[in-house]
C-alpha cells in the first residue's frame, strides 16, 4: 500500500494558494444534498460544523458531553499562536513555520505546517470578529506573550482562559447554525464505531448516553474531531472523558494510526499527591514567561524549605543548559531536564517528584499586582489544589501527560486512507511531528476546522455526486450495529469483581513507566508482554454494573478502557520500532553523553503509519517518507 | 477523614428519587470532592451496588460540567466549582447531603446528573455575533480600549454550569443570560445585533421556564466564575431600551 500525502506541486509558499485556486468547488444547490457527520465539537469539530453548516451542507454533530460548549478545548489556558507580527519583533509566516517544524524535531510534514502558519493570521481575525475578548494593550491593540520554542511574542491570549474563549466563539458560531437548521447537534452521544460501505466511510454507530439506544447515522462523509488519547496514561491533564475510542475504532476498520508513540509530557503541572488522584492539573506554560525553574544543587537540600536554600545552592537548570531559550525551552526538553533533576535525587516535595517554578524575581521586578493581572486564576487554582500560596513560596511542578502528537494518518486534504473519513485537530497526526510547541494546538484545531476542511472536503465530495447516500437499514450498518451491541452486552455480562478504574490505573502506570518520558527496548518489550495479559484479565474479571438501556457511566468508561487496553500496546510497538530519540520520544539508548536526544535521519525520517491486521495479531508498519524540499535537517539546539 | 453521605438517587427522569446513606471512610484531606465520590463509588461497586452517577469532565473548574448541590448550595461551600472543592474544607464526621442542581428547566437524567440543554437553546436564540468564516477584517482594525475588553472578559468568563439558576429561589437564569448579553454587547463587534439579541435571549429564557429575578443575589454568591450581578441590571436596561424601540416599530 502506498501512502500518498497528496501534497500540491509548486514552491512551499504557494502550495496552498495554488490548491485553493484549483480546488473542486461544490455549488450551493449541491451542498444541500450532502450530509456530513462530524464527531466532536471542540475547536476542530465545532469550527468545521459551523463553517460547513454556514456554507450550506447538512451537518450532524456529535459530542459525549451534555453540551458542545464543554469539549476539552475549553481547558486550554495559555494561548494561541499566530504569525501576525503585531509586536514587530521579526515574526513572519516562515518563522512560525520553521519554529513549528524545528519544535517538532523535523518529524512533521512541511506542506501541512506551512499552511498552518499561513492561515494562523486569519484565525485571530475570525475570533476577534466573533467577540473573543483577547487581552489588549492600553492603546486598544491586541497583546501578545511568549511561549516555549520561540524567540518572538506571537501568542494571543484571554487571561488564563484562552481555550475557553476560543471554544465559546466556536460554540456560538455553531449555535447560530443550529438555530439556522443547518447543523443538528447530538450531545451526550458517543460514537462507538465507524461504518464502511464499499470501503468508504459512510456512517457511524452511536450510543445515546441517556437512553442507551444504539443506532446508526448515515452521511456522505465523516469527520473525526475527537481529540487526543492522553488518558491512556490514566493520569493526565486531559478531561476525564477524553478517549481514543473513535479513532481507535476507525483504526480497527482500516484507518492508519500514525506515530502513536509521540506523546507530549508537559513540564509544568501540579505534582501527584496521592493514589486516589483522578487527574493532573496543568499550570500554563505562559508562567514560564515570568517564573524561573530550579532545583537544589545538592541532594541534601531537597528536603529543605525553598527559602532555606540560598541563591548559590540553587540550580536554574534550564537557564544553565539552554542559555538562549532559558526557561522557555520547548516542552520535551524542559520535562526531561526536570525528570533528570528528580532522578538525581534533587526533586522537591512529596516523593521527591517536583521542581520549583519561582516568581520571586518577577514579583520584585514587576510588582505583585502585575503578576496577579497576568496569572491570578492560575495562582488561585494552585492554592486551591495544594493549599500553598505561590506568591510567597515557589510553585512545585512536575511533568505530566498533556497532548498527543500521534493520531490517524491524513493526507494534505485531512483525509485518512479510508475514502470519506477525514480527521481534524488533535485526533490527526499531521502538524506537530514529535513534539508540539505551546499554543499551537488551538491554532491547529481552528485552522483545520475554519480554514482547511472547508476547502479540502470538496476533493472527496466532488467524487460522490449522484451516488445515493447509503441508508442506515443497509446491511453494512446493521452488521456494525450488531457488533457494537454484542460488545456492549459482553461488557455487561462479565460480572466480575474488579473495577474499570483499577484496570485503567494499572494500564496507565505501566505506560507511564515504560512508554513515558524515557523509553528503552527492555521496558517496551515487557509492556508489550504485559498489556495483552491485562486485557485478558479485563475481559474476564471486570465489573460493569447496571444495564445498557440507561445512563450508565461505568459502561461508558469500560468501553473506553477496553480500547485503551489495545491501543496502549500499539503505542509501545511504535516506540519500540522507532530506534532513535526525537521530540517527546526519548529512547535512552539514543542520546548524547550530556543527555540530548539523538535523531537518526538516515533511517527514521518518516511517518510510521500502522495498519490493523486483526485482534491479537501484530499490526504492520507502513512508512510515509518525509520529503523535505525546503527545510534543511539540523540538530535541534536551544542552547 | 470520615463522612456520612446522603446522596440523591433517581433512576431516570420519570422515576421517583430518594436519599441513600453511604459512609465515606478514610478520605484523604487533599482529595477533591469528586475524588471522594470516586472512592465511595469504588466501594459501592465492590458491594454490587451501582455507583452514583454524576456529571464531570475537566475537573479543573472550567468546563462547567460538574453540578452537585452540596448541603443545599450549588457547588457547595467555597466559591469554585464542585470539582475544585477539596475535602479539607469539611470537618471530620460531617454528614454531607448531595443532590443534583435543582430547577424545573433541568430535569434529572439520573442520580445527580441533570439535563441543561435549556442553556444551549438560549444561546441558539441569539447569543452570538453573526459573522461569516473568512470574512473578518484585520484583528487590529478596531482597537478596543483595555478596560472595555477586560470588562467583556469578566462577563465572558461564565462557564455555563447553571449554578446560578439552581441557587435562585425563582430558578432565574438572569445571571447566565446577562453575562452573555454583557460580553457581546460591550464589544464593538456585537453592537449591530444588540437589540435583537437581548429580546430573543430574554424571551427564550422565559419560554424555557426560568423564573424572574427578584434580587436575592443567590446567583452571584454561588457563581464559580465570579460574574457580578450588576450585569443583570445592565441587561435590564438594554432590554427596556430594545423593547421600547420594538414597540414604536424602530428597526432593531
Ligand atoms: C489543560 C490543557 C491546556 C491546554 N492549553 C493549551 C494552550 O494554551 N494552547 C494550545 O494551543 N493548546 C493547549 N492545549 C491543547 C489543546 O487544548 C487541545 O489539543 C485542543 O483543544 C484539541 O481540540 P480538538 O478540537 O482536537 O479536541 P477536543 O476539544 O478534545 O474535542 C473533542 C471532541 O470530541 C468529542 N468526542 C471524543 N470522543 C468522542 C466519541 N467517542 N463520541 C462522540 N464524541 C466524542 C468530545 O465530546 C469533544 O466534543 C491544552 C490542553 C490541555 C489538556
Ligand atoms: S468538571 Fe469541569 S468544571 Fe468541574
Amino acid at each position: 500500500m502506498s501512502l500518498d500525502p497528496k501534497i500540491p506541486a509548486g514552491p512551499l509558499d504557494q502550495k496552498w494558494t495554488h490548491f485553493k485556486n484549483h480546488a473542486k468547488l461544490i455549488s450551493p444547490a449541491n451542498k444541500r444534498k450532502f450530509k456530513i457527520l462530524i464527531v466532536g465539537s471542540g475547536l476542530a469539530g465545532g469550527a468545521a460544523a459551523a463553517t460547513l453548516g454556514e456554507q450550506g451542507f447538512n451537518i450532524e454533530c456529535f459530542c459525549y458531553q451534555d453540551s458542545p460548549r464543554r469539549a476539552h478545548s475549553i481547558a486550554a489556558q495559555g494561548g494561541i499562536n499566530a504569525a501576525k507580527n503585531y509586536q514587530n519583533d521579526g515574526d513572519s509566516v516562515y518563522r512560525l513555520f520553521y519554529d513549528t517544524i524545528k519544535g517538532g524535531d523535523f518529524r512533521s510534514r512541511e506542506a501541512n505546517v506551512y499552511r498552518l502558519a499561513e492561515v494562523s493570521t486569519s484565525i485571530i481575525d475570525q475570533c476577534v470578529a466573533q467577540g473573543v475578548p483577547f487581552a489588549r494593550e492600553y492603546g486598544g491593540l491586541l497583546a501578545n506573550r511568549s511561549f516555549g520554542g520561540a524567540q518572538v511574542s506571537r501568542t494571543f491570549y484571554a487571561r488564563g482562559q484562552t481555550g475557553q474563549q476560543l471554544l465559546l466563539g466556536t460554540y456560538q458560531a455553531l449555535s447560530a447554525q443550529v438555530a439556522a437548521g443547518s447543523v443538528k447537534m447530538f450531545p451526550r452521544t458517543e460514537m462507538l464505531d465507524l461504518v464502511l460501505v464499499d470501503g468508504h466511510a459512510k456512517g457511524i454507530v452511536v450510543r445515546d448516553m441517556v437512553t442507551g439506544e444504539i443506532r446508526s447515522h448515515a452521511g456522505d462523509a465523516v469527520l473525526l474531531c475527537t481529540g487526543g488519547y492522553g488518558n491512556v496514561f490514566y493520569l493526565s491533564t486531559n478531561a476525564k472523558g477524553c478517549n481514543v475510542s473513535a479513532t481507535y475504532r476507525a483504526y480497527k476498520r482500516g484507518a492508519l494510526f500514525a506515530n502513536p508513540c509521540y506523546t507530549q509530557i508537559h513540564p509544568t503541572c501540579i505534582p501527584v499527591s496521592g493514589e486516589y488522584q483522578s487527574k493532573l492539573t496543568l499550570m500554563s506554560e505562559s508562567l514560564r514567561n515570568d517564573g524561573r525553574v530550579w532545583a537544589p544543587k545538592r541532594k541534601e537540600d531537597a528536603g529543605k524549605l525553598p527559602q532555606e536554600i540560598p541563591e548559590e545552592a540553587r540550580d536554574y537548570f534550564l537557564e544553565r543548559k539552554y542559555p538562549s531559550y532559558g526557561n522557555l525551552a520547548p516542552r520535551d526538553i524542559s520535562s526531561r531536564s526536570a525528570k533528570e533533576a528528580c532522578d538525581e535525587g534533587r526533586g522537591v516535595g512529596p516523593g521527591g517528584l517536583g521542581v520549583y517554578l519561582d516568581f520571586a524575581d518577577s514579583i520584585n521586578r514587576l510588582t505583585r499586582p502585575v503578576i496577579e493581572e497576568r496569572y491570578s486564576n492560575l495562582f488561585e487554582m494552585y492554592e486551591n489544589i495544594t493549599g500553598e500560596n505561590a506568591y510567597e513560596r515557589p510553585m512545585r511542578i512536575y511533568p505530566a501527560v498533556h497532548y498527543t502528537m500521534g493520531g490517524l494518518w491524513v493526507d494534505y486534504n485531512l483525509m485518512s486512507n479510508i475514502p470519506g473519513l477525514h480527521v481534524l485537530g488533535e485526533a490527526n497526526f499531521s502538524d506537530h511531528g514529535a513534539n508540539r510547541l505551546g499554543a499551537s494546538a488551538l491554532m491547529q484545531g481552528l485552522a483545520d476546522g475554519y480554514f482547511v476542511i472547508p476547502y479540502t472536503i470538496g476533493e472527496y465530495l466532488s467524487t460522490q455526486f449522484g451516488k445515493p447516500r447509503p441508508q442506515t437499514t443497509d446491511a453494512a450498518f446493521q452488521q456494525t450495529e450488531r457488533e457494537v451491541r454484542g460488545r456492549v452486552q459482553q461488557l455487561l455480562d462479565i460480572k466480575g469483581s474488579r473495577t474499570v478504574d483499577s484496570f485503567h490505573r494499572e494500564l496507565g502506570l505501566l505506560i507511564w513507566d515504560k512508554c513515558g518520558m524515557a523509553r528503552d527496548r527492555a521496558g517496551l518489550e515487557s509492556a508489550i508482554q504485559r498489556i495483552p495479559q491485562l486485557r485478558e484479565e479485563f475481559w474476564k474479571t471486570v465489573s460493569v454494573l447496571g444495564k445498557g438501556e440507561t445512563f450508565n457511566q461505568s459502561l461508558e468508561k469500560a468501553g473506553r478502557v477496553a480500547d485503551f487496553l489495545e491501543f496502549g500496546e500499539l503505542m509501545c510497538r511504535d516506540a519500540l520500532d522507532r530506534e532513535e530519540s526525537c521530540g517527546g520520544h526519548f529512547r535512552t539508548e539514543y542520546q548524547t553523553p550530556d543527555g540530548e536526544a539523538v535523531r537518526d535521519d538516515a533511517n527514521y525520517h518518516f511517518v510510521s503509519a500502522w495498519r490493523h491486521e486483526g485482534d491479537n495479531v501484530p499490526p504492520t508498519r507502513l512508512k510515509e517518507p518525509l520529503a523535505y524540499e525546503h527545510v534543511k535537517l539540523a540538530t535541534r539546539s536551544y542552547k | 477523614m470520615n463522612f456520612t453521605l446522603r446522596v440523591w438517587r433517581q433512576n431516570g427522569p420519570a422515576e421517583p428519587g430518594r436519599f441513600e446513606e453511604y459512609p465515606a471512610l478514610d478520605i484523604p484531606a487533599d482529595a477533591s470532592f469528586l475524588e471522594m465520590l470516586d472512592i465511595v463509588n469504588e466501594g459501592l461497586i465492590h458491594k454490587g451496588v451501582e455507583p452514583v452517577q454524576f456529571d464531570h469532565d475537566c475537573r479543573e473548574g472550567i468546563c462547567g460540567t460538574c453540578s452537585l448541590t452540596i448541603d443545599g448550595v450549588p457547588h457547595g461551600p467555597g466559591r469554585g466549582t464542585t470539582c475544585q472543592l477539596y475535602m479539607r474544607k469539611f470537618q471530620d464526621r460531617d454528614v454531607i447531603t448531595i443532590e443534583p442542581f435543582r430547577a424545573a428547566p433541568f430535569p434529572v437524567v439520573r442520580d445527580l446528573a441533570v439535563d441543561r440543554r435549556a442553556f444551549d437553546r438560549i444561546i441558539q436564540s441569539g447569543g452570538f455575533i453573526s459573522e461569516r468564516t473568512g470574512s473578518a477584517p484585520d484583528a487590529n482594525a478596531t482597537p478596543i480600549p483595555k478596560p472595555t475588553a477586560d470588562f467583556a472578559m469578566d462577563a465572558a468568563a461564565c462557564i455555563g454550569c447553571a449554578a446560578c439558576a439552581a441557587a435562585c429561589p425563582n430558578s432565574s437564569a438572569m445571571l447566565f443570560v446577562s453575562a452573555k448579553i454583557g460580553h457581546l454587547g460591550l464589544l464593538p463587534q456585537g453592537i449591530a445585533e444588540k437589540n435583537r439579541r437581548v429580546l430573543n435571549l430574554v424571551r427564550t429564557m422565559d419560554e424555557e421556564g426560568f423564573g424572574n429575578c427578584s434580587n436575592y443575589y443567590a446567583c452571584e454568591a454561588v457563581c464559580p466564575a465570579g460574574i457580578p450581578a450588576s450585569f443583570i441590571a445592565r441587561m435590564n436596561r438594554e432590554y427596556t431600551a430594545a423593547s421600547v424601540k420594538e414597540a414604536i416599530g424602530a428597526t432593531l
